[in-house]
């Protein structure tokens, strides 16, 4: 448990850290910003009670606010994820459910059902936060088109990162 | 009563939500306002600290450039030099402190923090209340004009850049004399645009913008950038002018903050002149 819960805060420092030192200076075509923190709040427990949930995406949310001065956009749509989660792995789920202690990764519960996952709750995060950003309705398309293509680059960079760094489950699927 | 207990009982996740988002909301807020400053912001001292040592790194692998940008702007320093001059009439001028008030001040500081690629973009500096820095200061650079003071804490202040959704800055097309406005359309951060010039007057690529003395922020003639396209067949009165920026945002190192000490005056008569 105190492993668990050691692993999972090392992951938070991690993920602050690249969003804030080096995804927030990609200076590329003024399009391209893609948010990937908000995969912390995908990738905790299935068993997290909800309410933790909500409290650990507000606090992510207001870390990453702090670095980049956005007052409290990054907390509100990282909340809204946290709200949405469990919604959307009711949704989603295999046939037979959950096991308990599932760990959610491409490994164990296959590449589409990961690629659902992340890009559903990638969408709603991006989009909240580019219109909350923007608050105005002249910009819609154009705002529209950047929450999408940022979206699509935070679930690339995601995948990615799974594949590359999420070692040693492989033979978990066979087993369980 | 019983009853609401239930109820709030029942969606205790969703009003817990709700509660989360009110409060997400009222930051937004209050991060926006100019006047009460923030406590969630780059700014405050933990982030300030880790900006600031991240930025000494990339500062570093920079200063070459920031070298040779300093140095262009002695020789320009140098040629105002008096020394410099060879006085031609034989005619003495006495400079008296009762006519020469200085209004500006100027106080360096360093960008520890930056952003172009947002629609609202912001700076961090290393200075603060301390070296008397204050809200609605401008800041500027030795190539133009870059954004006003937001925030300040007591190192630090954080700043927001003219490439921001609601900053708006009087501006002046320097041959003609006219006023406009300038403001930034989003995405490109080498370009901006110019707004309220009417159509009678005469715009040519090339034209220099500056800021206009109407400002109680800026000193008067600080560049903006060029004229890069003008459109005068608009549905309006007005044209549409694309603005070429004449300071390159990705890469600032230096700037000045810009104090008047005569803002606190011009701001009073203004606004008496608006209670009539």
């Amino acid at each position: 448990m105190i492993i668990k819960i050691a692993q999972l805060f090392f992951r938070f420092l991690f993920l602050v850290a690249l969003q804030v030192l080096v995804l927030n200076h990609i200076q590329w075509s003024g399009y391209i910003n893609p948010y990937v923190y908000a995969f912390f709040i995908l990738m905790l427990p299935i068993e997290t009670p909800k309410w933790l949930l909500l409290i650990i995406a507000f606090i992510l949310g207001l870390v990453i606010d702090m670095f980049s001065d956005t007052g409290g956009m990054h907390a509100a749509a990282t909340v809204l994820i946290a709200w949405a989660r469990p919604g959307v792995l009711r949704l989603i789920a295999p046939r037979d459910g959950y096991e308990p202690e599932t760990k959610l990764s491409p490994q164990v519960l296959g590449f589409r059902w990961f690629l659902t996952y992340t890009s559903m709750l990638i969408l709603l995060h991006h989009l909240v936060l580019f219109y909350v950003e923007v608050f105005r309705f002249s910009e819609f398309f154009s705002t529209f088109f950047k929450a999408v293509l940022n979206a699509g680059i935070t679930v690339l960079l995601i995948i990615l990162g799974q594949y590359l760094f999420g070692r040693g489950n492989r033979h978990e699927r066979f087993i369980g | 009563m019983r009853n609401l207990f239930l109820f709030l009982w029942r969606y205790n996740f969703f009003i817990f939500f709700l509660l989360l988002e009110v409060l997400c909301g009222y930051l937004i807020i209050r991060n926006k306002s100019f006047q009460r400053s923030s406590f969630v912001n780059s700014a405050s001292q933990v982030s300030a600290r880790v900006n600031s040592s991240i930025s000494g790194i990339t500062e570093y692998i920079n200063l070459k450039n920031a070298n040779e940008a300093l140095a262009r702007e002695n020789a320009g320093l140098k040629s105002l030099y008096p020394d410099v001059y060879y006085v031609d009439s034989a005619l003495k001028r006495l400079a008296n402190d009762t006519i020469y008030k200085q209004q500006y001040t100027f106080i360096t500081a360093r960008v520890i923090n930056n952003s172009v690629n947002r629609r609202n973009n912001y700076l961090t500096l290393s200075r603060g209340e301390k070296h008397g820095v204050a809200q609605e200061m401008g800041v500027i650079t030795s190539d133009g004009i870059v954004g006003i003071v937001k925030d300040v804490s007591e190192h630090y202040s954080s700043v927001m850049s003219i490439l921001h959704k609601d900053s708006r800055i009087s501006a002046r097309i320097k041959k003609s004399g006219y006023i406009g406005s300038f403001v930034w359309g989003g995405y490109d951060p080498f370009k901006g645009e110019l707004k309220d010039i009417a159509k009678h007057v005469k715009v040519m690529p090339g034209d220099t913008i500056v800021t206009s003395a109407f400002s109680a922020i800026f000193p008067e003639g600080i560049m903006i950038g060029t004229v890069n396209e003008v459109n005068t067949e608009t549905g309006s009165n007005f044209q549409e002018i694309s603005v070429n920026l004449s300071v390159n945002y990705g890469s600032l190192r230096h700037v000045y903050i810009v104090q008047n000490n005569m803002r606190a005056e011009q701001i009073n008569l203004e606004e008496n002149q608006h209670d009539n």
